[in-house]
């Protein structure tokens, strides 16, 4: 250890810190917070609410976390791509459907981008939307039942990076490849990348009623990396902005090879006109295989449709649909200020931001200024769309949200920092360090005509000396600024589940309101459901032993099953006939490959058991429920396969 | 050799911490308005002064424990940026001798640490680091990087040498978050 070799040095340095933290406390009690009243603005008294909900997405979790604002309390995570024995999604019989792909059950993902679905360019609050990264997948979460409901694969993709950005009225989540790669797949060389490989653009339509998603067309571009993408809003309504990098069409060692180029682009598409286009028979359909897993609110159900196909646009059938906007730097963040009048390229491996202006774009488009092509799509001049530069003073730009006063706000990983400018002036009106390398930031209602300005979260990557440590495994550390000053104010930290990426705000008083309580028994659809406890029975089919089970404080009808076999498949399909808000209830049974089931009232969940002893194994509720929790159990006798043993159970004592 | 030196400088590197925070937690309090005193607070706090005796020492540390480099210690000081230094990264900085500084005219160092000076100091600093991890002989791949305050500078390969912006490398040292290749001369940016 190095501080045996100099071990004055070291003491007297230990000394120093000794000393100085005292000093450190005294002065950040004294000058900190409470000159600052910083404690008060993220105080929110017992029994209180929090003014904002956050949807901060779990990164390598595969889920999606609620959090409330300003206090960084978490209320939920919400299983979307991963399995989650918490509740039993992804384990349960009704929610193993929704993680189908065409590369089979796939438990996991990649949960990047959230965004809250918007009416006329404002945040409506029907649902939320996020992204898998890893298997392209789109997912659909209702915001009144906080729960999944539908995830749609996206074929021609990998690593769905630049998704799921909502347009103006939801009318399409777009979704963006960040790996090309060979449309359709095949077995071909790796070095025969260049000009080889396809990046697609996917347009998903949402069913302005139920939400239901469906690839309406997907555009296939040439082969660069389609990093991140926001919407037109207002007056670039109908225009969708992807930024790319590796438009060199490196193969391999992407660290060196993609950085050669001085600038990349952004690549601007009209999807109003394509939209047109293909509205007129234009596209070509391609045989495809992916999943579009659907739950049904009113069966409690997922299912699995294997779709085949989908269809394809060649941008250059579609004149003046796509354009090519030259941006510096490897480009990461494309974000769009709420007027739609700029489009923000964040050069990751820049210190400046470049601010294109629409109307400058559309006038270039109109006096047909291009510089050049690639693959046949016009490339703009820089100098003609470009509207000014922030000159940032920071390192490493990737990200940035707006308040609606005219103030946007970029992070800056390199240099950990959040930087305040002036749209219109690109002037740096303040800076404020984040602890440690920001990712991305987020304003509620960020991506909308209408932010709700009074806060900023900065979502950070690295975390070190923030809290207690816990290990080399530490969660990531996010922190909120009070924006609502010249100077934003740092408030609070607060520690984050999984690497949350991107996060979606929105009001409490738009989502609060609407939030379900409970399922109503009465419009249960569920084949296996028991609306009423004399309804509940055990059947046999073949070496499947169907058992339909109601629960309520505090007991399962029937407790005790006989006649189980070794070798039969044991289904417990569990209808919760409580109709009380908050009163769910569980089940395990010994030897389950599986997790618990979590049931909400009014809910039927089913669950797999395949005995592999001979004996008397107990079930029991897993959530407690009730003073008598610890009574609601029951019995199933498992006998040898060979038993002639009939069917029976026990309702109610009877 | 280096290994002592930057067990020397992890000594020096928890003193300076410990009275830069020092200062730092004190100019904070009284930090309000003013934009250059925000600025300073937010340059003296951060991953730069975590006490870590664990890991890989990097960028920055090696740069501090290293009795040829106080020059560019001071510098990078002065233009607070220390906390771009231990970033993630990963960071390729090319650091410049306490000779090298000493080859500039005469008068230049000391001009470009008065606190006037501190922007283009920082665009000086910043031209020596490039977002990448190359070794010395994987940099003979490249012909140009592109550097931290915006401007590319050029690679050349002359026999077993390789020179950055005309700097030839005369040592190359590991870091926890990239690598530093010290150099003979400064690299003017070039201007524009």
């Amino acid at each position: 250890m190095r501080t045996y070799k100099h071990p004055i040095l070291s003491m007297f340095g230990a000394l120093l810190i000794l000393t100085s933290c005292g000093d450190n406390n005294s002065n950040s009690a004294s000058s900190g917070a409470l000159n600052s009243s910083a404690a008060e603005k993220v105080y929110v008294a017992p029994g209180e609410q929090d003014e904002f909900y956050a949807f901060l997405s779990g990164g390598y979790s595969g889920n999606l976390m609620v959090y409330g604002l300003p206090s960084g309390r978490m209320f939920k995570e919400i299983p979307v791509f991963s399995q989650f024995p918490t509740n039993g999604y992804g384990y349960s019989e009704e929610t193993i459907p929704m993680l189908n792909t065409s590369h089979g059950f796939i438990p996991w993902d990649d949960a990047h981008h959230p965004d809250i679905s918007q009416t006329n360019g404002e945040l409506d609050g029907r649902w939320i939307f996020i992204n898998g990264n890893n298997t392209p997948r789109i997912a659909r979460i209702s915001l009144t039942t906080f729960e999944t409901e539908e995830i749609i694969e996206v074929p021609n993709s990998a690593g769905n990076h630049s998704s799921s950005f909502v347009t103006e009225n939801t009318e399409y989540v777009v979704a963006g490849t960040r790996f090309s790669v060979p449309i359709p797949q095949r077995d071909m060389a790796i070095d025969e990348y260049k000009g080889n490989f396809k990046g697609s653009l996917s347009f998903i339509s949402v069913d302005p009623e139920h939400g239901h998603m469906d690839i309406k067309f997907q555009i296939l571009m040439p082969g660069f990396n389609y990093d991140l993408s926001h919407p037109g809003r207002g007056k670039s309504h109908g225009w969708f902005f992807f930024t790319t990098y590796n438009t060199e069409e490196a193969s391999t060692l992407q660290e060196v090879n993609s950085s050669q180029n001085d600038k990349d682009f952004i690549a601007a598409v009209n999807w109003k006109k394509i939209e047109e286009y293909v509205n007129n028979g234009g596209g070509t359909m391609m045989p495809a295989n992916y999943a579009h897993n659907v739950y049904d609110e009113a069966t409690h159900t997922g299912t699995t449709k294997m779709k085949k196909e989908v269809l394809t646009v060649d941008p250059l059938k579609v004149p003046g649909a796509v354009f090519f906007l030259p941006t510096p730097k490897s480009p990461h963040g494309c974000d769009v200020d709420p007027s739609g009048a700029y489009i923000i390229g964040n050069g990751k491996l820049s210190a400046d931001l470049t601010v294109h202006s629409f109307d400058n774009m559309i006038a270039a488009i109109e006096n047909k200024k291009f510089d050049g092509e690639a693959y046949g799509i016009p490339i703009l001049k820089f100098e003609d769309v470009l509207a000014g530069t922030v000159k940032s003073g920071g390192l490493g730009p990737l990200h940035t949200e707006f308040d609606g006063k005219g103030n946007a706000y970029t992070t800056f990983f390199i240099s950990s920092e959040v930087v305040k400018w002036k749209l219109g002036t690109w002037e740096v009106i303040d800076r404020k360090p984040t602890f440690y390398s920001v990712g991305h930031l987020m304003i509620p209602g960020g991506n909308s005509r209408k932010p709700f300005g009074k806060y900023v979260v900065a979502l950070n990557k690295i975390t070190k000396d923030r809290y207690l440590p816990t290990g080399p495994e530490m969660e990531h550390s996010a922190q909120i600024y009070d924006i609502t000053g010249e100077k934003m104010e740092l408030l609070y930290d607060f520690p984050t589940h999984g690497e949350p990426h991107y996060a979606a705000g929105i009001p409490a008083s738009i989502l609060a309101p609407n939030s379900k309580k409970i399922y109503r028994l009465d419009e249960n659809k569920h084949p296996y459901a028991v609306l009423s406890p004399d309804e509940a029975r055990v059947e046999r089919k073949g070496n499947e032993v169907h058992i339909y089970m109601s629960t309520i404080r505090s007991h399962f009808t029937p407790d005790n099953i006989e006649g189980v076999k070794i070798g039969d498949k044991v289904f417990f399909h569990i209808t919760n006939h409580e109709q009380d808000f908050d009163v769910p209830h569980g089940f395990s049974i010994i030897g389950q490959n599986t997790s618990e089931l979590l049931v909400m009232p009014g809910q039927t969940k089913t669950s797999v058991w395949e005995p592999k002893k001979v004996g008397v194994w107990p079930f029991y509720c897993t959530d407690f429920c009730s003073a008598l929790h610890q009574e609601m159990q029951g019995y199933v006798r498992v006998s040898p396969a060979n038993s002639n043993i009939e069917i029976s159970y026990s309702l109610d004592g009877e | 050799m280096k290994q002592s030196r930057i067990k020397h400088g992890f000594a020096f590197l928890m003193l300076l911490a410990v009275f830069c925070s020092c200062k730092n937690e004190n100019t904070q309090g009284e930090t309000t308005n003013t934009q250059t005193k925000a600025t300073t607070s937010a340059s003296q706090k951060g991953q730069a002064f975590i006490a870590d005796d664990g890991s890989t020492p990097n960028v920055l540390q090696i740069a501090l424990g290293s009795p040829d480099h106080t020059t560019l210690v001071a510098a990078v000081q002065a233009a607070s940026l220390e906390n771009v230094l231990v970033n993630a990264g990963p960071l390729m900085v090319f650091a410049p001798t306490n000779e090298a500084f000493a080859a500039l005219p005469e008068g230049t160092v000391e001009d470009l640490l008065k606190p006037k000076n501190k922007d283009a100091l920082a665009n000086i600093l910043k031209h020596h680091v490039t977002a990448g991890n190359y070794s010395k002989k994987f940099l003979k791949k490249f012909t140009k990087l592109g550097q931290a305050n915006d401007q590319d500078t050029t690679v050349e390969v002359i026999g077993d040498d390789v020179f950055v912006g005309g700097a030839k490398i005369i040592a190359s040292i590991k870091a926890g978050n990239g690598i530093v290749h010290v150099v003979d001369k400064v690299i003017v940016p070039p201007s524009n």
